[in-house]
């Protein structure tokens, strides 16, 4: 019975070491997937860039040295693959217009906007457990529905809405914190502090909403089942009988979830840093856009991406290390 | 109280809508002409919500820039819908390691957000109300693929789909009479969701100068006006978001109503 023991050793064979595997592989084409992405929409920028540097009046030998320089005139491939290979070793290319190495600039920016998402996501996180859960218990009363229309209209509020409703109140009319502008960690912690509230704020608001509504729905899911209905039986309270068996199972689909909104953060990040000017990777980006910064736009969204995709394939890892059944199903 | 959400979502949409008509054939003001005489009067009789800082009535701009926001919300869930939907069917139909490789390669397109998407193409084309519907429409496919499939997978689970295979039916005719009638409500929902993250995202595009370009209103081109006059006049910055929120709140009270009304299992657990 060949058969039999082909789907035998497949099953052992496929541990979590082979499911890690097929992860990892699956993130690494989809990285060059999106590389080949950006460039080619990169390189399908309409009109000369060596034009646009130089003006109207440059004259045809200098716009073909300009070009040469910049490496415009060689073949898409090789331009690609020089891209490629350099940004494996840490080298995203010179800026068409600074000059200065495009990974420096966005080292110097990434802090920014690294703090802007950290933050957003813990003041998002500590907020919805606890209101989702109680929304969850109380479903059937008064206090949950509240919380549930209160989530409903977070959702529906533009975050840079939030942002200049937040400088209005705070920075405006209270005058308790600064409008915008950033100071470094290492110049100035409590300035620093103060900057970053208002922006982490407006950014934690939306996020709180969408995350509210994804731990309710996942604990009512796990209230209705038949091991909480025991462990009540049992004499365990509501929130007890949560609290020991409950969570875990409810974690993992609040894990998907905050996977994926790590990485609206991310782009929510940029947004919010034009609100308060923060010299984060958003900006960076679009003035990029603004001034046809090649090298910088392709590096910038490259990085971007990147930290999309690292957060989506450790959000499915870590269903292996949360999920015994995943851990050991076949597929 | 199902319904509720429902009739109120229905409700918020149809004021969008509405002001939207109204606009083509009435506003109360040009909604792009200057006027210095006229700038940043508060609300008045005359002007219901003040005038901006070249003198334009708000109300006629909140008015007019309903049309953008349903126009890119129409094209960018429509180039998704079209997309996305065929490619879920024809995945969740063929099933192999064919549509394995497609839903993978969908999958890729979540990594691209929609407003990363739309710099992107904003930085190659120049920015335009077109970059930003397509942007939007692209960066929505895999979630309209990934509905289309499970449903797809589901239905071709059903009995009557396999007494429809025993009888020598087709694909296409599978597709066709059992497939699309069942996944339909689904991609409504999903459209009606689609929509509010669309509007979303173009109120986002339009506030970085990444969409529609001035003189056309659009509420994030509002809102980043407003945000000069922060200190004198704040109430600028009041009238666009709240036109954001309620559009999008509309539509996604529209689709989870929607999503009550389809599925018997929720309505049940509800009672």
């Amino acid at each position: 019975m060949p058969n039999l023991r082909r789907g035998a050793t497949r099953l052992r064979i496929r541990g979590p070491a082979v499911t890690v595997a097929i992860r990892v592989a699956i993130f690494l084409l989809s990285l060059v997937l999106a590389s080949v992405l950006i460039f080619v929409v990169c390189a399908a920028l309409p009109g000369d860039i060596a034009q646009v540097i130089l003006g109207q009046n440059a004259t045809s030998e200098s716009l073909a040295a300009l070009r040469h320089s910049l490496g415009l005139d060689r073949p898409l491939l090789s331009r690609y693959l020089d891209w490629v290979g350099g940004m494996l070793t840490g080298d995203f290319g010179t800026s068409f217009f600074t000059r200065l190495p495009v990974a420096d600039q966005i080292a110097t920016r990434l802090a920014v906007t690294g703090w802007l998402v950290f933050f957003g996501m813990a003041v998002a996180l500590l907020v919805a457990v606890p209101v989702g859960m109680i929304a969850a218990v109380r479903r059937r009363r008064l206090s949950g529905a509240v919380i549930s229309g209160l989530s409903q209209i977070g959702l529906a509020v533009p975050a840079f809405w939030a942002g200049i409703l937040a400088v209005f109140i705070f920075a405006v009319k209270l005058r308790w914190l600064p409008a915008n502008g950033y100071v470094p960690l290492r110049e100035d912690p409590m300035q620093w502090a103060a900057h970053l509230v208002l922006p982490v704020l407006s950014l934690a608001v939306v996020q709180a909403s969408v995350l509210t509504r994804y731990v309710r729905s996942a604990i009512v899911d796990v209230l209705e089942e038949d091991y909480i209905r025991t462990a009540r039986a049992a004499g365990w309270t509501r929130l007890g009988a949560l609290w020991r068996h409950g969570l875990r199972n409810a974690s993992i689909s609040v894990v998907t979830v905050l996977g994926l909104q790590l990485a609206t953060l991310f782009v929510g990040a940029i947004v919010i840093e034009s609100v308060f000017a923060l010299p984060g990777l958003g900006q960076l980006l679009l003035d990029a856009v603004a001034q046809r910064d090649l090298m910088v736009v392709q590096g910038t969204v490259m990085v971007l991406v990147f930290a999309v995709l690292v957060v989506n394939t450790a959000v499915d890892l870590s269903y292996v290390a949360l999920d015994p059944r995943i851990r050991t199903a076949r597929r | 109280m199902r319904r509720v959400t429902l009739l109120a979502g229905v409700a918020l949409v149809s004021v969008v809508v509405l002001l939207a008509l109204v606009s083509f054939v009435w506003t109360p003001y040009d909604p792009v002409r200057v006027d210095p005489s006229a700038r940043l009067l508060g609300p008045s009789a005359a002007h219901w919500l003040g005038t901006d800082g070249f003198g334009i009535d708000i109300a006629s701009r909140i008015m007019v820039a309903a049309q953008t926001c349903l126009l890119v919300g129409v094209i960018a869930v429509g180039i998704a819908a079209l997309v996305g939907v065929p490619i879920g069917i024809g995945s969740g139909l063929l099933g192999g390691w064919f549509s394995e490789v497609v839903m993978r390669v969908t999958d890729v397109l979540y990594a691209f957000p929609a407003l990363l998407l739309a710099i992107l193409l904003a930085a190659a084309f120049g920015a335009s109300t077109w970059t930003a519907m397509i942007a939007i429409g692209i960066a929505t496919i895999p979630a309209f693929a990934r509905v289309a499939r499970a449903g797809t997978v589901q239905v071709m689970a059903s009995d009557y789909v396999l007494a429809a295979r025993s009888c020598g039916t087709g694909r296409a005719a599978i597709a066709g009479r059992h497939i699309l009638p069942n996944v339909a409500p689904v991609v409504g929902v999903q459209a009606s969701v689609a929509f509010g993250i669309a509007i979303l995202a173009e109120a986002a595009l339009s506030y970085l100068g990444l969409a529609t370009p001035p003189p056309t209103p659009t509420w994030g081109r509002m809102l980043r006006d407003a945000q000069t006059y922060l200190f004198t006049e704040p109430s600028l910055a009041l009238w666009p978001g709240l036109a954001i929120a309620v559009a999008v709140l509309g539509f996604n009270l529209l689709g989870d109503g929607l999503r009550d009304l389809l599925d018997p299992k929720l309505r049940e657990q509800a009672r």
